[in-house]
């Protein structure tokens, strides 16, 4: 056990922390260089394309240190975005010690902090490593005072090296060698196995992913899950080594897999203590915190048919995604659904495409809310994250939203575009700092709304990319609240409506009519579009009929090609939700929250 | 099942016009005699289509670049290689430019007894814009003789939607047409095909298209136009007097069986669509070499049948006989599209009636999502 290191790296997003794993990787040479590639541990399609890390992954790395003895060393890659912060929380409860990455650039930044804090709170061993040394525009000193100032840590003990250049990497390793303790714990005590995620595998059933704290598991033993005392009989463990390897056991200390053929996917909860049926431990381990999601949205099979399937994609979805939640929701309008719960803007979508690309469903995703505290006449509070559940207006005597505090860097010429678009979005109490010349870090207290209301892509285009934008959640408070609905020919679609700010109700109510004029297709009747508050319609548009479809000839061979064509249209109508008789695109429900493109 | 429908595509036109993505060569008449020893090969090796057919419909590309004798020839090879009907009819398209005493005599003394004259338009400025290369006045002329000559059934080929045609000059057209008394008119909207000069040109900009509004417009109006001048509208693009309907083109539209000879000609029996080869020196030379000349072939499943069964129906005024449709599908198509079916006849797109389910002229115009109900 004194031979095991277990480690994650940790910084905020961007700062390199896969591209040091891919460093520490192909020093361990577990890869052949000709089946490397860059940040090799993002393996899903949809952290390559976005170039970012949404799961944590870990690699078991054999290591030959300097005290000539042979170490394996499990690393774990967290994701950098808020979105993904339950990712990394779960993952240090795997671990001994961090590597606390910092771009030489940058500096010390939001989720830093915010991951410094949870390394705090686990005990960690917190190794402070400057990356990105070779860039021009890096500032060592300034970061090494922040390291002080700022994260209060001890500098002397920092690192420095680039990923990218591969420099830095070996004195890393030892680092890590010398200074993580290694695990504790009883390898021939009863065991007891926190399962920090799971995979589900169509051929194996769930792989659980588990750090072993004491005991030993090995195929053939009879596990139990506490949580539910569902006992199974275990098929196979192992450790990761990019792929899954299998080994004879794993004990006290390791970090790795078991498979034990679970198809019940509610058996498994991440959290959870995994025991021996015939040697249980006596308490079952800590667990995380529950996860607290800040917007919510309905999720509805755009086929009622595929409600059952979307039910059982949605548990083996949430084994993989921990910081998933939902129950179940139904909609006039749309139907059996489920209401869930992200992490943030990012997640919700990253949750979307993913079920549609891993589980090949098609979904519609209502409007995403925040969640709102409103207290009634009658003295009670309640929380409502669902425009559906909006109390009856007379009986409010306070509404209150959620205020972020939002941190945003960028080049100083975008300062002036950037304080106007806060202040659109009813931003207050700004604060400016120049941390480089050039650099403007701006903050701004902005209702939690508002940032979901279409500010991120704003943001974005105007500070053509060059900005970072990350938020923390700081406090309810009071608002002029009403509900905007949406009637698609005078019909009430639930799913489109929105509690919105009184001041604000009228342009958004246009905005949600004009967007919507642009995602429905013409269709064969006229629809009308109405956005109405209490009743009175605010905002109306029409779409006109087309009238004609068909193209002239149709003999012979056009038959084969027109039939072709409209066997396509027909699966791209499968793909759109019949709301009385209109069919709404999947895009018409999201579109509702962007402003004009400018 | 109705009797098999033969066609026969000439690939040759004298000069290509500018809208057009059919198969056809041009200037390279010297080599028809070579394509006519091809299509009796072809003729041979189709010796298992032994039905007797009640249709021939010869088609192009412009069959009337062929001499009076070429053609004349080549009727009485398909009379010898199949069996076609005393009563069949059977139909030759003509450009009006071609139309001689001769050729309408030739055409005579074959069996032809129907002709389809390439007209599209009177207006001698919208002609020169197409490329076609006859006048209108030339064209009412070779309708007249052809009529003269003993031809009572002859359909005019019109088209609207070009630009520069507004609705003043596609009224006249239409009521010149009229006035020749055809017995039957196919009325298209011009569609821009990829690979055409047209095609190139509109992408550019440098011609204006009408849009989706106007279309539609010329649309109905030429329904109500020649609805009053006594035609029946049968099809999307198709007019006829009572009784004077294509059988031919119906085979298409009904899935009934037909063979199509002539390089990219398609063919249809039991379920299987194939194609011919779109080119007269790949049609030739596998011909030659004594195969069929066959490009590619599909086989249609139920669900893409009850597609076209659905798109084709939609299109002709008859509508879709729900007993026809019932038994090969299985199911009950009014049933199981009830809400669909229901919210559209009370919109007016269709009607239930005698056991057909029909559309409305406005049903016609949106046949394609019709069929997506
Ligand atoms: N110049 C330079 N660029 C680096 C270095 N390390 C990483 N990068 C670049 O920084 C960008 C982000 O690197 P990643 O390794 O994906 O960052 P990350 O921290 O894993 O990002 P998330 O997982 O999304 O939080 C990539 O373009 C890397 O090539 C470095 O040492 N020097
Ligand atoms: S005559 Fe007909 S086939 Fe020939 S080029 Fe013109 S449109 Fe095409
Ligand atoms: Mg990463």
């Amino acid at each position: 056990m004194d031979k095991i290191r277990n480690f994650s790296i940790i910084a905020h997003i961007d700062h390199g922390k896969s591209t040091l794993a891919d460093r520490l990787i192909q020093f361990a040479g577990i890869v052949e260089d000709r089946n490397f590639q860059d940040q090799i541990l993002d393996n899903m399609d949809i952290e390559r394309e976005r170039g970012i890390t949404i799961k944590s992954q870990v690699v078991s790395l054999p290591y030959s240190a300097k005290d000539k003895k042979d170490y394996t060393l499990n690393l774990i890659d967290t994701p950098g975005h808020v979105d993904f912060s339950y990712e990394v929380s779960r993952s240090l409860a795997s671990c001994e010690g961090v590597l606390l990455l910092i771009d030489a650039a940058q500096g010390v930044q939001a989720q830093t902090l915010a991951n410094l804090y949870l390394a705090m709170e686990h005990n960690l061993e917190i190794i402070p490593v400057i990356n990105k040394i070779d860039l021009p525009s890096a500032d060592v000193d300034r970061v090494i005072e922040q390291i002080e100032s700022e994260l209060g840590l001890d500098a002397t003990d920092h690192l420095k090296c680039s990923a990218k250049m591969g420099i830095g990497i070996e004195e890393i390793l030892e680092a890590v060698v010398t200074r993580v303790p290694p695990p504790e714990g009883d390898p021939d005590a009863p065991l007891a196995a926190l399962i920090f995620d799971a995979k589900y595998d169509s051929f194996r059933g769930t792989v659980i992913h588990c750090r072993v704290f004491n005991g030993t598991v090995k195929s053939g033993d009879t596990i139990r899950f506490v949580y539910n005392n569902s006992s199974y009989r275990v098929e196979e463990v192992g450790h990761f080594l990019l792929q899954r390897e299998k080994r004879d056991r794993l004990s006290a200390g390791d970090v790795g897999y078991i498979i034990a053929g679970v198809k019940t996917v509610s058996d498994v909860r991440t959290g959870d203590t995994i025991t021996l049926e015939n040697r249980p431990c006596a308490k079952p381990l800590p667990g995380f915190k529950e996860v607290k999601p800040v917007v919510f949205a309905s999720i509805y099979p755009i086929a009622a048919d595929d409600y059952s399937d979307l039910s059982d994609s949605l548990d083996k979805f949430k084994l993989n995604d921990a910081s998933f939640v939902y129950e179940k929701d139904s909609s006039a309008a749309l139907g059996q659904g489920f209401r869930c719960g992200f992490l943030g803007l990012l997640h919700l979508d990253i949750v979307q495409e993913r079920l549609e690309r891993e589980f090949d469903l098609s979904i519609i995703i209502s409007v995403p809310s925040v969640r709102y505290r409103f207290t009634l006449k009658d003295g009670t509070t309640l929380f409502v994250d669902n425009p559906a559940h909006y109390p009856d207006q007379m009986s409010i005597l306070k509404g209150e939203e959620p205020y972020i505090r939002a941190a945003m860097m960028l080049p100083e010429r975008y300062m002036g575009a950037v304080m106007k678009l806060c202040m659109e979005k009813r931003g207050v109490n700004s604060t400016l700092n120049y941390p480089t010349p050039g650099r403007a870090e701006l903050t701004y207290e902005m209702p939690l709304a508002e940032v979901i209301f279409d500010f991120y892509d704003r943001f974005k285009s105007i500070t053509q990319g060059y900005g970072s934008f990350d938020y923390d959640i700081i406090d309810y408070r009071e608002s002029s609240l009403v509900l905007l609905d949406i009637l698609v020919n005078g019909e009430k679609v639930d799913a489109l409506s929105q509690i919105v700010h009184r001041e604000r109700a009228r342009t958004r109510g246009l905005q949600a009519c004009e967007r919507l004029k642009e995602e429905i297709p013409k269709q064969m009747f006229k629809i009308a579009i109405q956005g109405a508050i209490g009743g009175e319609i605010i905002s109306r548009t029409t779409i006109t009929a087309f009238r004609k479809d068909v193209i002239a000839k149709c003999y012979g061979g056009d038959i084969s090609r027109k039939r072709k064509l409209l066997e396509k249209q027909k699966k791209g109508k499968k793909r759109m939700k019949m709301i009385g008789n209109v069919s709404i695109p999947q895009s018409a429900f999201l579109s509702v929250l962007k402003s004009d493109a400018e | 099942m109705s009797q098999p429908g033969l066609y026969i595509h000439i690939p040759f036109c004298k000069s290509k016009c500018r809208y057009c993505a059919f198969y056809s060569v041009t200037g390279c008449l010297s080599r028809t005699e070579e394509f006519l020893a091809a299509l009796r090969q072809e003729m041979a090796l189709s010796s298992d289509w032994t039905a007797a057919f009640d249709t021939l419909y010869i088609g192009g590309g412009t069959p009337s670049v062929l001499s009076p004798a070429q053609l004349t020839r080549m009727i009485a090879d398909a009379r010898r290689s199949f069996s076609i009907e005393g009563e069949a009819e059977i139909t030759v398209e003509a450009n009006p430019a071609d139309i001689t005493t001769d050729l309408l005599k030739g055409l005579l003394q074959s069996g032809v007894n129907r002709i389809s004259m390439g007209v599209q338009s009177f207006n001698d400025a919208l002609l020169r814009f197409l490329g076609r290369r006859h006048r209108g006045m030339q064209a009412e002329e070779s309708v007249r003789l052809a009529q003269k000559r003993g031809f009572d059934n002859i359909s005019l080929d019109l088209i609207y939607g070009i630009p520069g045609q507004n609705r003043k000059v596609w009224e006249d057209t239409l009521r010149r047409a009229v006035s020749l008394h055809p017995s039957h008119l196919s009325c298209y909207q011009l569609t821009v095909e990829k690979g055409t000069p047209l095609h190139q040109e509109a992408a550019q900009g440098r011609v204006l298209l009408p849009d989706e509004n106007s279309q539609a417009e010329f649309f109905f109006f030429t329904s109500e136009f020649l609805q009053k001048e006594g035609y029946l509208h049968y099809e999307v693009s198709n007019f006829a007097l009572p009784g004077h309907e294509s059988r031919h083109n119906r085979k298409y539209w009904d899935h009934t069986c037909y063979l199509g000879l002539g390089p990219s000609a398609h063919s249809f029996r039991a379920h299987q669509r194939h194609w011919n080869i779109s080119s007269v020196d790949g049609y030739s030379n596998a011909l030659t070499t004594g195969h069929l000349p066959v490009e590619g072939k599909e086989t249609l499943n139920q669900e893409n049948l009850r597609m076209e069964s659905l798109f084709l129906g939609f299109r002709t005024r008859a509508g879709i006989c729900l007993q026809d449709y019932n038994l090969r599908f299985g199911g009950d198509l009014l049933k199981e599209k009830k809400g669909a079916i229901d919210h559209l006849v009370r919109g007016g797109f269709l009607e239930i009636k005698d056991g057909f389910l029909k559309p409305a002229i406005k049903g016609m115009a949106i046949a394609d999502s019709l069929a997506l109900l």
